[in-house]
């Protein structure tokens, strides 16, 4: 449980002693609580609560809320509110928790009386954790948290009648799509954050392998099929790995599983998948024909459906076809730009890699060295990958790196993070230390709002507006500052010492980057266009050849 | 994008009567962009829950969406689209229409052609009561322009289905298997 008190929400503090068994955790800014639940539920898999006072404290909240709600995150976010009589009467510190929060979670809550707050937890957990997750916000008057009343706690939630999740997929729609595979000369897998929510990473390779079909995941399906594996394709859209998008072009079969045919990944939606017909499976009928065209909709959990489907589908191989992406592989290799002698993004995050023998929970922001990340760092365990993506949150990388800390004390999580959005979060450092969390951090630092830049560079001739940052803090001093270990490291000789050095620190630590300012991520299919549109690469980098830490 | 006949469909829904359940409803057709051109809302026959009735205008996956996206709202149990089911479709109007001694008797007689009803008469006007389809009230009101209409309320539409079962009972296409995607070919 993650908070930051003020009056409204003080009753409900001032009865914490009572409860030692409830952990919470005092944080610098409400934002960074939501994110940081956030986080706690994405690497647990369990729910993440967090907790704010009335009005500004609420408003704090509507951003990782929002973030919750894109990407499918369990998520009770617990508000004060104004006495019961104050409310409508814009009392100090009073705000429409629930009409503002209301298109940003799954479903909110303003409790009027003690006697039901036990039915409205009760019903809170067991919506933002069943069927497709998300956030649940309950705001609580003052003046019921002082109310008192008699406490019977429901066994089950028998008061929703308008909420009833699919699990099972339809037997007759699971037999259409395993003939339909089982007849794909070119079928793909697209596999997203369904198939980690849904716990279906054993499922889904059962599947992968008995049908010969390679997997590509989605931004947020990432760590979902390990990245060694060698049916395994890396991400697809704006910045995946070339081969993957032209895999789909080519596919003739496309197996959406948790997924959402985001426009990041279809890019323009007409031209996506042209040759394909279409299995998508996901446990939000909504999702299901919302953005492209299916043949074969399945509604349900993604481990049941894709049990189910991996006995349904006959043993087959594929030699063609994996022939065929083997030779994109080898056509559409995705190299960085060639810089003598610089430190690249690319480079720290391999370096990473190696370092952490791919065993870390990477926690990043958004921007440039999510990118970076998402394509470098080769995932192969389940959960291991934390980052905002639907609502592309900047700044979620501390916060978020708290709650993943939280959450797993056994693993050593790294949070990846940009100058700027790190300049966003970073009072949380404070949290971290009284915590003892040992986090570090690899700050990707271009003194820029790197995405941005790379966006005017490409496609607004150059002209560079409102992306520097000439006035950047020292962050090691500043890491220094809250007791933190730092260093910054600007050779690249020197850069898996300083990560095998911080890795050593029991503790936070901080390395901050002095990255080559002008590389970009590629490949970049422009917002909206097609695979022939993707620009794979700068020019120079194929003449120059790739550097060998690369290959 | 196979582009698909824009059109008016009639959706009920059954609610939980819980306060903000409308502005939940009304919220998401706003941000999704639906166009709402009728909504009505009522209690129903079974304490604790309300009956909403949309007139809804777009195409086939508008109204699959619609549809699908209502039944994300918790408190919203139950969606059909009755559009292609045999329904009665009612709507209820006031009209403030100004009359003089003169005009009075030939109000009264279209008054009684359309079995309306005159529920108040003041020196200067009448206000008439009229109930049936949007046609039969759209038509009054068209009568009863030329005599200055000082005001008009409209309920909008209210539907329900013919025969025995309930309006709604039979599930929608959205909703085959509890809430599970149609059979069919779903087509963006």
């Amino acid at each position: 449980m993650f908070g930051l008190p003020g009056g409204a929400i003080m009753p409900f503090y001032q009865t914490l002693p009572e409860y030692p068994a409830l952990k919470h955790i005092l944080v610098r800014h409400e934002q960074n609580a939501g994110h940081a639940a956030d986080g706690y539920a994405r690497a647990s898999g369990k729910v993440g609560v967090c907790v704010a006072t009335s009005g500004p404290g609420a408003t704090n909240l509507v951003t990782p809320l929002a973030n919750a709600m894109m990407d499918s995150i369990p998520v009770i976010a617990l508000t004060g509110q104004v006495p019961r009589a104050a409310i409508g009467r814009d009392a100090f510190q009073e705000t429409d928790t629930t009409g503002i929060t209301m298109p940003v979670t799954k479903h909110n809550y303003l409790a009027m009386h003690a006697a039901d707050l036990p039915r409205i937890f009760k019903e809170a957990f067991h919506i933002a954790r069943t069927g497709r997750p998300g956030p649940v916000l309950i705001d609580l008057p003052r003046d019921v948290l002082e109310e008192v009343a008699e406490f019977e706690y429901p066994d089950q939630v028998t008061t929703l009648r308008g909420y009833k999740p699919t699990l099972e997929g339809s037997g007759r729609q699971i037999k259409r799509a395993a003939k339909l595979i089982d007849d794909a000369q070119r079928p793909v897998i697209l596999a997203g954050h369904g198939v980690l929510i849904a716990n279906a990473s054993a499922e889904l390779r059962q599947l992968a392998e008995k049908a010969q079909v390679p997997v590509i995941t989605t931004l947020l399906g990432i760590s979902g099929f390990s990245s060694d594996h060698v049916l395994s394709m890396g991400m697809p859209g704006m910045h995946g790995q070339a081969h993957n998008n032209w895999a789909i072009d080519k596919a003739d079969l496309v197996i959406g599983v948790g997924m959402r045919f985001d426009d990041r990944v279809t890019g323009k939606i007409s031209t996506f998948a042209p040759s394909a017909k279409v299995i998508h499976i996901d446990i939000d009928p909504a999702e299901v024909g919302k953005n492209v065209r299916v043949t074969v909709p399945i509604v349900g959990d993604a481990r049941r459906v894709l049990h189910a489907l991996a006995k349904e589908v006959a043993t087959t191989t594929r030699p063609d076809w994996l022939k065929e992406i083997d030779d994109l592989k080898d056509r559409h290799p995705g190299m960085p730009t060639s810089q003598p002698d610089k430190l690249l993004p690319q480079q720290v995050i391999r370096d990473l890699h190696e370092a952490t023998a791919g065993r870390a929970i990477i926690v990043t922001g958004v921007g440039q060295h999510q990118m970076f990340a998402a394509q470098h760092y080769g995932f192969t365990e389940p959960n291991t990958w934390i980052t905002s993506g639907g609502l592309g949150t900047m700044g979620f990388e501390v916060p978020a790196a708290m709650g993943a800390a939280v959450a797993r004390p056994d693993r050593i999580v790294w949070s990846i993070a940009g100058d700027g959005g790190f300049q966003m979060t970073m009072s949380e450092l404070a949290t971290i230390v009284e915590q003892r969390l040992p986090i570090k951090f690899a700050i990707l630092n271009n003194n820029s709002l790197g995405m941005v830049r790379q966006l005017q560079d490409l496609f607004y001739d150059g002209v560079r507006v409102a992306t520097a940052y000439s006035g950047n803090p020292d962050f090691v001093k500043l890491a220094e500052a809250y007791g933190i270990w730092a260093i910054r490291v600007s050779d690249p000789t020197r850069v898996r010492d300083a990560i095998d050095q911080a890795n050593a620190v029991d503790g936070p630590t901080l390395i901050d980057f002095d990255i080559a300012p002008e590389e970009n991520v590629y490949p970049h299919l422009p917002a909206g266009g097609t695979a022939a549109e993707m620009i794979e690469g700068p020019v120079e980098s194929a003449e120059k050849g790739a550097p060998a830490w690369l290959s | 994008m196979v582009e698909l006949a824009s059109q008016y469909h009639t959706i009920t829904a059954v609610v939980e009567d819980k306060p903000g359940v409308l502005a939940r409803v009304a919220s998401m057709f706003s941000r999704r962009g639906f166009n709402i051109s009728n909504l009505s809302v009522g209690h129903s026959e079974t304490p604790g829950l309300s009956r909403m009735t949309f007139v809804v205008e777009g195409d086939e996956w508008v109204v699959e969406q619609v549809t699908k996206q209502l039944y994300k709202l918790i408190d919203v149990v139950r969606v059909s689209d009755i559009s292609d089911d045999s329904i009665v479709i009612r709507e209820m109007a006031l009209v403030k229409v100004k009359s003089t001694p003169e005009t009075r008797p030939e109000i009264m007689q279209i008054v009684d052609i359309f079995r309306a009803n005159i529920v108040d008469v003041a020196t200067d006007a009448l206000i008439i009561e009229v109930t049936g389809d949007e046609g039969k009230v759209d038509a009054l009101v068209q009568l009863l322009k030329p005599y200055s209409i000082k005001e008009t309320m409209r309920t909008g539409r209210v539907a329900m289905t013919r025969g025995g079962p309930a309006t709604g009972s039979k599930k929608t296409s959205a909703d085959t298997t509890d809430h599970s995607a149609p059979d069919t070919e779903v087509v963006p």
